[in-house]
């Protein structure tokens, strides 16, 4: 089974030219509900109402406002939108790159994979040069009528192209440090290493299933059987209250010296 | 880009996400789009979670803030008498307004039969698991593909001592390592990376593998292993290698354009519209920032003042409702309000 690309493009780093196809990522993997009726099991539509005559409102007469200060809003037209919409390109304009230790997790939105269109030398280049150097380039775009910033990076030999949040919507919490006093004893600090050196393994995404998902399945599956299916709840852990025996006892592989489950 | 919007939804965003500020029930509704959302997350983008990091037998009590911020500037929909509009669902077959519990949800099977399950079914689905997380496994931070990536949070130290807070930030920072857990929240499982980084601890929940798609799967040509000679390339992006980001060329100048136009036709007096302040309890999305700035700041800092809160308060948060809103859009104060919420949010959205 393949994916259609959703969009074709080239990805442009100094006069360089490389052109790509653009896929989704994400494969939608959720089980999906639909909103029905309880009494005839009709699905339910939704409509937009005045709220004080309970009536339905017209597409075409709905206007789109923003607020601006409290409880007052500006009208913007369908016009004055479209004016500020970026224009069709095909670019995706690479303007910086840097170590892929310089972006953290706050600003990866979502992933795209890119193809190659037509010069695959120029495509596995490009991949090789950015996953060997660990390199994210930092790139530009306007898809759909939608500017983007996003991460070029390699990936097992592919490209792969995750869309960044704005500067604006990612919280920055650089300016807080925690304040001298109070800093981890020493002894502490060595168990805790010691710790996490036994815990320590690689990372490996196959290892985890959404079990989750698979019980909503497996109700589903139950239900449509007429069975009833009960599941127990599990218990929460009562707090530390010695850091220094806990991680002692951590590390001999004893039982939880502070109680608990 | 790929974000997905409900038939009769109509959000019509201003250029941010149309993702939800909080971890969504993914096994919920999203195909019918705003109904769905609306009747399982009730109003407004909140995601605040208390829960317990454990490592060994080592508890780290915290509060989990997003570390997205809500939509800038949000659209809505005017109706032609000059108010505010709401979502009405409907019967599709008998046009009857339908109130929430007059909704179920249906799960449709491939010969078109359905199945209802209701929300303690579900619900009872997801607690097998603890509330913790329980980092079993600890990664080189470099390890973690971003493509896993889904919704970043800010972890804040929470119950009476932040010495366990500390040294695990310290010492995860130091062997510059990650976290691996799963843990549940708000009713779905998720698979999660905690991070250390400035002394304090953050996390991001991840996709899980079989929620990506491969080369493989996507049909593209098989990788070239063996390097050619033409370096072109890599000389080309050398020459744009910066030692760090620029947050200035991430900024969403979309958005900051859209808002200076609002603003300057309100100071110009045209298309402006008051609106009484009673049609915002109906609102659909209201700004609802928590300071967490502030709230950082309290926990982390030494002189941390415990304020002292009514068991009501604690009650009022772990409710959904939209009056709530405004009550859970001030930081929180004082450790024992909180210690209650951790008992109040394990409900979902």
């Amino acid at each position: 089974m393949t994916t259609r690309a959703m969009w074709k493009a080239e990805v442009d780093i100094e006069d360089l030219r490389i052109p790509v196809k653009l896929y989704a990522a994400v494969a939608d993997a959720s089980v999906h509900f639909r909103l029905l009726h309880a009494k005839d099991h009709a699905p339910v539509k939704q409509q937009m109402v005045d709220p004080e005559t309970d009536e339905p409102v017209a597409p075409e007469a709905i206007r789109r406002v923003i607020e601006v200060d409290r409880g007052t809003y500006v009208v913007i037209k369908p016009e004055e939108q479209a004016a500020l919409e970026p224009k069709p390109s095909r670019s995706i304009a690479v303007e910086r790159v840097v170590s892929a230790d310089k972006i953290d997790e706050r600003w990866f939105d979502r992933p795209y994979y890119l193809g190659p269109d037509g010069d695959d030398d120029a495509y596995f280049d490009l991949a090789r040069a950015l996953e060997k150097n660990s390199w994210i380039a930092i790139a530009h775009w306007a898809m759909r009528k939608k500017r983007y910033a996003g991460a070029l990076y390699g990936s097992d030999g592919y490209l792969l192209l995750d869309t960044l949040r704005s500067t604006q919507d990612v919280v920055q919490i650089e300016s807080i440090r925690p304040p001298a006093e109070g800093a981890p004893d020493p002894r502490e600090i060595k168990l805790a290493e010691q710790l996490i050196g036994t815990l320590e393994d690689r990372f490996d995404a196959a290892a985890y299933k959404d079990e989750y998902r698979e019980q909503v399945l497996a109700l589903l599956e139950a239900k449509s059987r007429g069975k009833v299916v009960r599941f127990p709840k599990a218990a929460r852990r009562k707090p530390t209250d010695s850091l220094l025996r806990d991680l002692q006892a951590s590390l001999k592989g004893g039982r939880r010296a502070s109680g608990g489950d | 880009m790929a974000t997905k919007k409900g038939g009769a939804h109509g959000h019509h965003s201003a250029r941010s996400s149309e993702r939800r500020d909080e971890p969504k029930r993914r096994t919920r509704g999203n195909g019918e789009g705003a109904a769905a959302e609306t009747v399982s997350a009730g109003h407004g983008p909140r995601a605040f979670w208390s829960g317990t990091i454990t490592f060994g037998l080592v508890s780290v009590p915290i509060d989990l803030y997003p570390a997205v911020r809500a939509r800038r500037a949000p659209m809505r929909m005017l109706g032609p008498e000059g108010r505010l509009l709401q979502r009405r669902f409907y019967c599709s077959v008998d046009e009857e307004a339908l109130t929430n519990d007059e909704i179920v949800r249906g799960y449709e099977w491939p010969d078109g039969s359905f199945t209802i399950v209701t929300d303690d079914e579900l619900d009872a689905l997801a607690p097998r698991k603890s509330r913790d997380i329980d980092l079993q496994r600890f990664v080189s931070r470099d390890e973690i593909p971003p493509k896993l990536l889904e919704r970043p949070y800010v972890l804040a130290p929470a119950g009476d001592s932040t010495k366990a807070y500390r040294l695990l930030a310290h010492t995860m920072e130091r062997s510059r390592r990650a976290g691996i857990a799963t843990f549940v929240m708000r009713g779905k499982e998720y698979l999660a990376a905690i991070f250390a980084e400035g002394g304090l601890l953050r996390a991001a929940t991840m996709r899980f593998s079989d929620e990506l798609r491969t080369p493989d799967s996507i049909g593209l040509p098989r990788a070239r292993k063996s390097g050619a000679d033409d370096h072109s390339i890599e000389i080309a992006l050398a020459k744009l290698k910066a030692d760090d980001l620029d947050r200035e060329a991430l900024r969403d100048d979309y958005t900051d354009a859209l808002l200076a136009l609002a603003e300057k036709k309100r100071d110009e007096n045209r298309d402006v519209v008051e609106i009484e302040e009673r049609a915002r309890e109906d609102d659909e999305e209201s700004a609802d920032v928590i300071d967490i700035m502030s709230v950082l700041k309290e926990r982390m800092g030494a002189a941390r003042a415990p304020a002292r809160a009514s068991a009501g308060e604690g009650a009022k948060r772990s409710d959904q409702g939209t009056s709530e809103r405004r009550a859970s859009s001030k930081p929180v104060h004082g450790s024992r309000s909180r210690r209650r919420t951790r008992e109040g949010t394990s409900s979902r959205p």
